[in-house]
């Protein structure tokens, strides 16, 4: 009697014990490349910053799981006949403390977005709203901007000009609402663990840094129930080598630290099933310094250089990740993308090499009176690897090539002062838009500041693309801009971008994506 | 000794003024800038940005305004990690550099002692061979080798240590990074002990002690000891301050919050505030450290004193 009485309490203990504790919370972990430098969404600039951001705050517009975009906050929206004017009508929505969201809060947010000082990186990317330019530079106030939110749950925003990317932009974590109520009353200490109030899929648990931030799932998301994680935790993982051990070892589920150069033929044959690789909107290309007196300033040695380069050896045999050699500037992946190619793509290498020897002849160069330039890039092993290879395919054309190496912040920071003759870089899409590249070698972009590019009709032509409210035609007007710059032969491409990151077969719902965005409310874990 | 401690404490504000004015004008004359990134800013948005930081003001009046901020104990606001101020990292930065600096010294002591003092007794034996032999390979191999192959065996193959993070200091997550961090300084404190013993177990009063016949423990105990520590003792120092600030490459690989990421990511950024930050703070530590070795050393050595 006593032993039945013990087994009994004994199994009511259990299964009480058993429900207190509820089923093992689904928590993703996650190495998420470097530390934040910030979670004040309108004040990150990384792409490690911004996965924490897209998750807490909720944008206008929002990308899907695919990245395409979908309603968000605005539950839809009207754009004018002339494109000029946005309405966006705003669905029933609440901060994470309870407070609804309004109209107000977007107004607001966009205000602050464009204050001096709050000295966001991409808030070029809001000019073409009226009065915008003025208010980042301080000569008009915040209250100026062409924003206005009629009630609470319509927002008004006017333009300039038609803008095609413009919704690209409002899905930015820059563009999100913020909550009015608590950064008026809290200042810069609003976005801490413990103040923060967000709108996203999830909440700020907590942020210690260089150890972790962690985020749960928001109650008061508007579609909490379509979420399944119960929180994320994002580690820095700055160690290429040590992030790729921690997730052999199980202690992470997704790893965004970039794999080892040295280890990807390793990491494809034993961990193929977390291996996924996608298509990216960048782009990786050398650029040359076209000023007057220096020795690119010949497009002659421009095309030269450009039909002397074995484009798949570096993608197939130094890369190997699937990136796509590319004979053009705007990557292939990119929404409306354009068609722009370098002439000589599809003819035999031995015929580009009696082409390209010719036009060194012509332009005073050969063996015997070789070509002196000097090739700067970053450090990292592959851009190495691909710049003694580059050396090497320019070797037969009478090419002596002189390696510049240099930390990161030294080489771009002598690429914008315009010193250097040929510079390795990289341009990954701020927005999915061909207009993101095309709009640096404009004039005023930051690569036509660098090399000093100039074309009036590659400036004439992208200024009607940006304004022509036709997709097909103004794909065309773009891919026109584009084959001139290629004709011009002002930059050397060498390949596309891909995303190559590390993610268990556990993690259900996960995509790769052309913008490397993989929101978190659609992914689960599999038991 | 209060007015010899007074006295190297006053000594060591015009070193660190030196420091800090040298530091800052030296990141200053670095190529490169806080803001230079893959794509160029547009010139309107850099100099919101300049302005924000009070980069736009002449030099002088950046100095000025920085020192005017350091007396007041404000190392101001990093440009990267802008949620916090550079006071604030490092105060949370410290404590964990600190722990697994003051783990791995005092492992290092724990067993180099011990085993230099072994290897002394037993000179040219196989034990001696064996020991500085191990010893010989942990001070060339460096800490960025050893540290993988730890996480990759002990955390990877057998998994019986996490190959990293911090999860809050809990102990599984302490081992593998202090191993690590101790190895070379285990492997120096092994090395000087030997040879200070050995020295010492040579000169004359110990011979005496022996002649006079007392057993040999006594003699390694009560004579030997002692003054076979102090150069140990006066490298001290210097090792502390280097495990605590020379952390990096260990908190970088086992994923450690602590100070010494903060010091190179700031270099590497230009952050500038940051890296004064952390600038004045070792060169603070190591002045206090060399002090207090300077101290620990008088209470060891009684022909060392600093009465004056």
């Amino acid at each position: 009697m006593f032993t039945h009485l013990f087994t009994r309490t004994a199994l009511l203990v259990g299964l009480l014990v058993g429900a207190a504790h509820g089923a093992p919370a689904a928590v993703l972990q996650v190495g998420n490349g470097s530390e934040p430098g910030s979670l004040d969404p309108q004040k990150t600039n990384g792409v490690w910053e911004s996965r924490i951001t897209l998750a807490l705050f909720e944008r206008l517009v929002t990308y899907a799981a695919d990245g395409s975009l979908t309603p968000g906050l605005a539950e839809s929206w009207t754009i004018s006949d002339d494109g000029t004017t946005y309405t966006f009508d705003l669905r029933q929505a609440e901060w994470s403390d309870g407070t609804p969201i309004t109209a107000d809060d977007a107004v607001f947010a966009l205000r602050r977005l464009l204050k001096p000082a709050i000295a966001n990186h991409n808030a070029n990317l809001y000019y073409p709203i009226e009065n915008a330019r003025a208010v980042n530079t301080g000569e008009a106030k915040p209250s100026e901007l062409g924003v206005s939110a009629p009630d609470d749950h319509t927002l008004v925003i006017q333009l300039d000009n038609p803008t095609a990317y413009f919704l690209q932009a409002l899905a930015m974590t820059e563009a999100a609402p913020l909550p009015q109520h608590l950064i008026e009353k809290a200042g810069d200490e609003w976005a801490k663990p413990g103040t923060m109030v967000s709108s996203g899929a999830f909440t700020l648990q907590e942020w210690r840094p260089q150890a972790h931030v962690k985020i749960k799932q928001n109650p008061h998301f508007y579609n909490a129930d379509a979420v399944s994680l119960d929180g994320v935790t994002f580690y820095p993982t700055g160690d290429a080598s040590a992030a790729l051990n921690r997730f052999r070892a199980g202690d992470l589920d997704i790893s965004y630290t970039k794999v080892p150069t040295a280890r990807s033929d390793w990491v494809k044959n034993n961990l193929g099933d977390s291996l996924r690789v996608g298509a990216k909107v960048g782009e990786y290309f050398y650029m040359f310094n076209l000023r007057d007196g220096q020795p690119l300033a010949d497009e002659r040695v421009r095309e030269a250089l450009n039909l002397a380069v074995r484009r798949k050896v570096i993608t197939k045999q130094i890369l190997g990740m699937g990136q796509h050699a590319s004979h053009w500037y705007v990557p292939r992946g990119t929404e409306n993308g354009t068609q722009g190619s370098l002439d000589f793509a599809e003819q035999p290498m031995k015929q580009r090499l009696t082409r390209a020897k010719r036009l060194m002849r012509e332009a005073g160069y050969g063996p015997d009176n070789p070509l002196h330039v000097t090739l700067r890039y970053n450090t990292l092993e592959s851009h190495k690897k691909i710049a003694v290879a580059v050396a090497a395919m320019w070797k037969p054309l009478g090419v002596e090539v002189e390696l510049l190496n240099a930390e990161a912040t030294v080489h771009f920071a002598a690429i914008n002062e315009g010193d250097f003759e040929i510079a390795r870089y990289g341009m990954i899409a701020t927005i999915n838009d061909p207009y993101d590249f095309l709009n640096a070698y404009a004039e005023d972009g930051s690569a036509q500041r660098s090399t000093g590019y100039h074309n009036d009709d590659y400036d004439a032509l992208l200024k009607r693309s940006t304004q022509e409210l036709d997709t097909e035609r103004r794909t065309e007007l773009m891919t026109q801009a584009e084959q001139m710059l290629l004709d011009d032969y002002a930059l050397l491409p060498l390949y596309d971008y891909v995303s190559a990151h590390l993610v268990t077969p556990e993690v259900k719902g996960w995509q790769t994506t052309v913008l490397d965005v993989h929101p978190l409310r659609y992914i689960h874990l599999e038991d | 000794m209060l007015s010899y401690t007074l006295k190297r404490l006053l000594q060591a504000i015009p070193t660190m003024l030196f420091v800090i004015t040298i530091s800052f004008f030296l990141m200053r004359i670095a190529p490169g800038g806080p803001f230079d990134g893959e794509r160029a800013l547009p010139p309107e948005i850099e100099a919101n940005l300049m302005a924000a930081y009070h980069l736009d003001e002449p030099l002088p009046m950046q100095y000025v305004r920085y020192m005017g901020n350091l007396l007041q104990g404000d190392f101001g606001p990093s440009f990267k990690y802008k949620d916090f101020s550079v006071t604030q990292l490092i105060m949370q930065g410290f404590p964990v550099s600190l722990e697994i600096g003051g783990l791995a010294i005092l492992l290092a002591l724990l067993l180099g002692l011990p085993l230099g003092v072994i290897a002394a007794l037993k000179r040219n034996s196989i034990i001696d061979y064996l020991v500085m032999g191990t010893a010989l390979a942990g001070v060339a191999i460096p800490n960025f080798v050893i540290a993988p192959i730890l996480a990759l065996v002990f955390g990877v193959l057998l998994a019986w240590l996490p190959a990293g993070g911090w999860n809050g200091g809990a102990l599984p997550n302490l081992v593998l990074p202090v191993i690590a961090l101790s190895i070379q300084q285990l492997a120096y404190i092994a090395r000087m002990m030997r040879a200070s013993m050995i020295e010492v177990l040579s000169s004359h009063y110990i011979r005496t002690a022996r002649a006079k016949g007392l057993a040999e423990s006594q003699v390694i105990w009560r004579h030997a000891l002692r003054p076979a520590l102090l150069p140990v003792t006066s490298y001290l120092g210097p090792a502390v301050a280097g495990i605590v600030t020379g952390s990096v490459v260990i908190e970088q690989i086992f994923g450690i919050p602590g100070i010494g990421r903060y010091f190179v990511q700031g270099a590497l950024n230009r952050d500038y505030t940051l890296v004064m930050g952390t600038v004045v703070f070792y060169g603070a530590l190591i002045v206090l450290m060399n002090l207090l070795v300077d101290l620990l050393y008088s209470a060891l050595d009684p022909q060392i004193r600093h009465d004056d």
